[in-house]
């Protein structure tokens, strides 16, 4: 049933734009978090995103989706891994912050608030288009089910 | 004379199928909207279900008579699973710079308008089972 495959897809997806907004949460709280030294600062965190292919998955499963396995088909989408950002951190000549070190900086984390911003948007949009695929879903095979009645 | 499902049901019950197996299809792009690299696809729906019910008389299809020979990778008929080599590559209008070719709008658009021809065949074959329900009644 090609149908019931939709909520493992859409709920990968949900699952996956949570994680994202989970990483853009964590990033916009500590984007202000200063740091004595270049080692103890925060670094932006930021999801990578991959598709599941259809191998991945198990024998038992694969009669439920609609196409054959051996190919590059995607079935859904997994957070492969959570990467912290290489930008330069900002380096603030702060003399009176009581995180000062020996000449006067102090380190802030190479948060991107505006990115974070955009990313935020992108991610609950993309949730979105995900539960309205769900529902659709669900709608269908609601009326498939009274077939015959 | 005997009743024959596939003649009754003509060609509503394979378009209900292949709609639900589409509709997996269009849900994987908007899944795979923000990943890189991913190429969003979709399938030839009238070809496919043509393909399905032994109708595609234009195509050549090659005959196989060794399980090692290479059968045709488009072709599929009955109730099996639809072929990988049959998911076609979307055209992007407005490719992004992580190499995704997914457009949001146009896979909602497809998403929406696949469930509505998917209720229409579903019409369409609940038609067919309530007219030979009243066949049988013969009220």
């Amino acid at each position: 049933m090609s149908l019931m495959s939709i909520f493992d897809i859409s709920g990968s997806a949900m699952s996956a734009q949570s994680v994202r907004l989970n990483t853009t949460a964590s990033n916009m709280a500590n984007a202000n978090s200063a740091a004595a030294s270049p080692g103890q600062v925060y670094r932006s965190r930021q999801p990578v995103f991959a598709t599941i292919q259809a191998q991945m998955l198990n024998q038992a499963n694969a009669n439920d989706f609609a196409f054959d396995n051996e190919g590059q088909t995607g079935l859904g989408v997994q957070v492969l891994d959570i990467v912290e950002s290489d930008a330069p951190f900002q380096q603030r000549y702060e003399p009176e912050h009581p995180m000062a070190d020996g000449e006067g900086y102090v380190y802030y984390p190479n948060v991107n608030i505006v990115e974070e911003m955009t990313n935020m948007m992108s991610s609950s949009r993309s949730f979105q288009a995900n539960v309205d695929v769900m529902n659709a879903a669900k709608t269908m095979m609601q009326r498939v089910l009274t077939l015959g009645q | 004379m005997a009743i024959n499902f596939n003649n009754a049901l003509g060609v509503h019950e394979q378009a209900l199928l292949l709609r639900g197996q589409r509709s997996q299809v269009i849900a994987t792009n908007i899944a795979n909207s923000d990943t890189p690299g991913y190429k969003a696809r979709d399938l030839d729906f009238a070809s496919v279900l043509k393909q399905r019910m032994g109708l595609d008389t234009a195509a050549t299809t090659l005959r196989t008579s060794n399980a090692r020979h290479i059968s045709d990778p488009s072709v599929s008929i009955g109730n099996g699973p639809v072929r990988e080599e049959a998911l076609m590559y979307r055209t992007p209008l407005q490719p992004s710079l992580d190499g995704n070719t997914v457009d949001e709008q146009l896979e909602n658009a497809s998403f929406a308008r696949n469930a509505l021809e998917h209720q229409a065949s579903f019409q369409f074959l609940n038609g067919k089972f309530s007219g030979m329900m009243k066949a049988l009644r013969g009220e």
